[in-house]
Order: structure tokens, then C-alpha cells, then sequence
């Protein structure tokens, strides 16, 4: 109990550090510069403190719960001894399909973890503020997960099957950009920033380690060279699918009437 | 009483919900998949452990409302009317250095960057070398984090269109890649991810769209959004090109 209470405080402490620098550039500005006073100014400190409480509450939770199973699990879904059946290394002669559980794993935990992501959240209900519902809350925040789940999921398999991460960055961008082409005007802006919020609180940890986990025990891959780029993945399926995902509600809303 | 903890149920309903999915996941792979069941010390500890973090949740989400959108927004406003750009970019380049420069995965990613380089004998293999290469990298990243909220909130003011500067990003990515040695691309990449964190983010969206809604001609939504991609782009600019100097 006491070590946990310790643990929290540590956690308290550090969310306080990453608050701090933002805290004195906004209220540093607002007083040297605007010097006006903050309307609601009670409200808003409230407002800073829960989410203080809350980041701690959430990554407490998490690092006492749910990160140390799901590394663990990622830890153990790719080790030889699982995929093969008792084997100590992979063999020489693997096909990329031995790892169906790998690739399952990889896909469901980028989904849970972004549904998860509290910065997604936040940019959801802005832009279904900001777009009068045009946008749902829900939609958004299944399309970006969509993204991110396919994106990890390609990316384990490029771990696995290791083909040099660029090629599909590069493919990926090309789609990017004719899909911008066509995709309606107003959601393109949010989709950009889409690939950016996901790779935060929740999901980095989880899919570092199964990057990790992959680099080290297939043969052929560096854990240095290849455990990184999971994330890149990540950042950029989701701007697909959202666009995607704009370019289907476009089409359905032009079908129906 | 009761009417006052609705709407913190209903909130707290909100959260099971969002937090579900990765119960399911982990809870099928360690039952199904691995055939591993919980032992029960431990099963406590997991549900003590998801409590807390629907209540984080729960705390941030009625935090962001009250706290970091409204100030988001009444900054963005306030900025607006008192008509000054070069304040405005000033504070721009503060919020995105001050909120990269300490973020914990930025430190984590930059020691394993030393790590790498070192090993590839890109630089010696001392602490004081490794200390220095990744202090470097930390400040390129903050740096190009600070110039990105710079340039999108120059974008939002004289409402040029986002997808022709992301697109010339991509493309000098791309061409990049090719000068760029090749230990440093993954890790340029990745510090493009781990920048926006989860306090930089609703902030930088509020102001964004703050901005857009108080300036006239400009529209909330194709105008506000577009911050977080510039401050996910450009540092993977400027790391490749601190992997080509150093």
C-alpha cells in the first residue's frame, strides 16, 4: 500500500513537471502580454486541476493494470517458443502466416488503445462542435481507430517479413495525396491532424513493446533499426481512413437524395 | 444528492465504454489465445488498476471543457482583437517549445537515438558524446515543433490551403529518405509521433480553432484544424537533417 501511494505521488509529480512549462507560457502571455483578465479564471484553474488529477488517475491506472499484462502478453505472443510450437529460435524457413496471432494482437490492440486515446477524444468533440455534428464523435474516433489499427498491423508484418520501412511510408503518402485530391475540402485539415493525436498516452507504450518484442526474436531484424517505425504507422493510416471515411458519408449523403 | 452525482455517472459511463475494448482484447488473448488464467492477487490489482484509470478519464474529459478549451479558446480571441501578429507568433513558438522540450517520450526517444548512433559509430561511444547527441536532437525536435505552430497559425491568419504545404512536406520527406543515412529515419519518424501530447494537443486544437472563428473570412473547420499535422511533420524534416549533420 504505501509503495503504491509512493508510485502515485511519483506520477503526481511528473504529470505536475509536464503541466508546468505549458501552464507558464499560457498565463505568462496572458499576463505580460494580453493583460486582460481570464473570463472564468476560477473555472479554468478548476479545470487545469482535474486534469491534473485525471492524466494521474489515468496513467497510474495504467501502469499499475493494464501496461505491465499487455507488455507482457506482447512479450510472449512473439516469443519462438509460442509460435512454434516448443521451438527455442524461429527457424530458417518461416512464413510470415506463423504469426496470425502476432498480426490479430497487433490489429485489436491499436484499435482498443485509440478508442482509448484521450487526445482523441478531445479533437472529436471539437470538430463535432465546430463541424454542427457533421462530424460524429464516435465516427471520427472509429475511423482513426480503423487507421491505426491497420497501420500497426502492417507494420508488425513489415517487422516480420522485413521490408524497408520507407517503401511503405512512401506508397502511403502517395495515397495521401490523391485521396486529398478528391476528398471533401472541409475534412482534410482534420484528417492531417488525425495522424498526430493518436500516438500519445495510450497506445505508444503497448506498441513499442510489441515492436520491440518482434525485432529482437525474428531473425534478420536489428531491435535498434526495426523496433522503431510502428509509430510512423500509426500516424499516417489514420489520416487515410479518415479521409476515407469523408469520402464515404460524402458519397452515401449524394446517393440518397 | 443524487442529482448531483448524475451527471458524474453518466460521465463515468462514458469511460467504461471508451475503455472496454482493451479490457476485451487483453482479457481474450490471456484467456483464449495464451491460456493463462489471472491469479486472483493479481486480479484484484487489475480491477483496482481499471478503476482508476476510468476515473482519470473521467477527471480529464470535464477538465478539458472547463479548463483547456475555454483557455485555448479565450486566448486565441483575445489575440485576435488586439490585432498584434508578432505577439501572436511569439506566443505560438512558446506553446509548441515549451510543451516539446520536456515531454517524457521525447527524452526516451532522443537517449535511444544516442544509443543507436553511438553503436553505428556515428559519434563516440562516451556518455558525455551520448548525452550531447541526444540534448541536440531534443532541442532540433522542440525547435521544429515551436517553428510548425508558427507556420500554421501564419497559415490560419492568411487562410492558405493546408494540403499544398503538407503535400510539399511529404514530397521533401520522401526525397529525404534517400540522403537521409538510415539509422536516423526510423527514429525521425517516430519523434514526428511522440511530440503532441495529450495536453498539447486540446490546447493547440482550441486555439487553432479559436483563431479561425475570430478571424473574418476564415472558417472554423477547414481553417482551425491543421497545428497538430505541421507539429507531426516538421520535426521528421528537421531530425533527418540533424541525422545528415552531425
Amino acid at each position: 500500500m504505501l509503495e503504491w501511494f509512493y508510485q502515485f505521488l511519483l506520477t503526481f509529480v511528473s504529470t505536475i513537471r509536464d503541466v508546468l512549462p505549458i501552464a507558464i507560457v499560457l498565463f505568462g502571455f496572458q499576463f505580460l502580454v494580453i493583460r486582460k483578465a481570464i473570463p472564468n479564471f476560477r473555472k479554468i484553474i478548476i479545470g487545469f486541476f482535474y486534469v491534473l488529477i485525471g492524466l494521474t488517475f489515468f496513467l497510474q491506472g495504467l501502469e499499475s493494470a493494464l501496461f505491465p499484462m499487455g507488455r507482457l502478453m506482447a512479450e510472449q505472443l512473439t516469443n519462438p517458443a509460442f509460435i512454434f510450437e516448443g521451438l527455442s529460435t524461429v527457424p530458417e524457413n518461416f512464413h510470415w502466416s506463423h504469426y496470425h496471432w502476432v498480426l490479430l494482437f497487433a490489429f485489436l490492440i491499436g484499435f482498443s488503445t485509440t478508442i482509448a486515446e484521450p487526445s482523441l477524444i478531445a479533437v472529436a468533440i471539437k470538430a463535432s462542435q465546430v463541424s454542427g455534428g457533421a462530424i460524429g464523435i464516435w465516427g471520427l474516433r472509429i475511423a482513426v481507430a480503423i487507421g491505426v489499427a491497420v497501420g500497426i498491423t502492417l507494420g508488425a508484418w513489415r517487422i516480420i517479413t522485413g521490408y524497408p520501412l520507407h517503401y511503405f511510408i512512401g506508397a502511403g503518402y502517395v495515397i495521401v495525396i490523391i485521396q486529398t485530391l478528391f476528398a471533401p475540402k472541409f475534412v482534410i485539415a482534420l484528417a492531417y491532424d488525425s495522424g498526430g493525436v493518436t500516438t500519445s498516452t495510450v497506445t505508444v507504450p503497448l506498441v513499442t513493446a510489441l515492436g520491440l518484442g518482434l525485432a529482437e526474436t525474428v531473425p534478420g531484424r536489428n531491435v535498434l533499426l526495426d523496433g522503431f517505425g510502428l509509430i510512423a504507422f500509426a500516424s499516417l493510416f489514420p489520416i487515410m481512413s479518415v479521409l476515407a471515411y469523408a469520402q464515404l458519408s460524402e458519397y452515401k449523403a449524394r446517393h440518397k437524395t | 444528492m443524487l442529482v448531483a452525482l448524475k451527471p458524474l455517472l453518466t460521465a463515468m459511463t462514458g469511460s467504461i465504454r471508451d475503455l472496454l475494448p482493451i479490457i476485451l482484447v487483453i482479457a481474450f488473448f490471456q484467456i483464449v489465445v495464451l491460456s493463462q488464467p489471472i491469479p486472483a492477487n493479481e486480479l484484484i490489482k487489475i480491477i483496482g488498476g481499471i478503476f482508476l484509470v476510468i476515473m482519470g478519464l473521467t477527471f480529464f474529459i470535464s477538465g478539458l471543457e472547463m479548463g483547456l478549451f475555454p483557455i485555448g479558446e479565450s486566448m486565441a480571441h483575445a489575440f485576435a482583437k488586439k490585432g498584434s501578429v508578432f505577439w501572436l507568433l511569439v506566443f505560438a513558438f512558446c506553446l509548441g517549445f515549451g510543451t516539446t522540450v520536456a515531454e517524457p517520450a521525447l527524452i526516451a526517444v532522443a537517449k535511444e537515438a544516442a544509443t543507436i548512433a553511438a553503436q553505428g559509430k556515428i559519434i563516440e561511444a562516451t556518455d558525455a558524446a551520448r548525452d550531447s547527441y541526444a540534448f541536440g536532437l531534443r532541442m532540433t525536435v522542440a525547435l521544429s515543433v515551436g517553428f510548425a505552430i508558427v507556420i500554421g497559425v501564419l497559415r490560419i491568419i492568411k487562410g492558405w490551403p493546408l494540403h499544398y504545404i503538407i503535400i510539399g512536406g511529404y514530397i521533401i520527406v520522401t526525397l529525404m529518405n534517400f540522403v537521409a543515412p538510415d539509422f536516423i529515419i526510423g527514429i525521425a519518424y517516430d519523434s514526428g509521433g511522440v511530440t503532441t501530447s495529450t495536453i498539447t494537443v486540446p490546447l493547440v486544437t482550441a486555439l487553432g480553432v479559436g483563431l479561425a472563428t475570430s478571424i473574418k473570412g476564415r472558417n472554423p473547420m477547414t481553417d482551425g484544424f491543421g497545428l497538430i499535422a505541421f507539429a507531426s511533420l516538421l520535426p521528421i524534416i528537421f531530425v533527418m537533417i540533424y541525422g545528415m549533420v552531425i
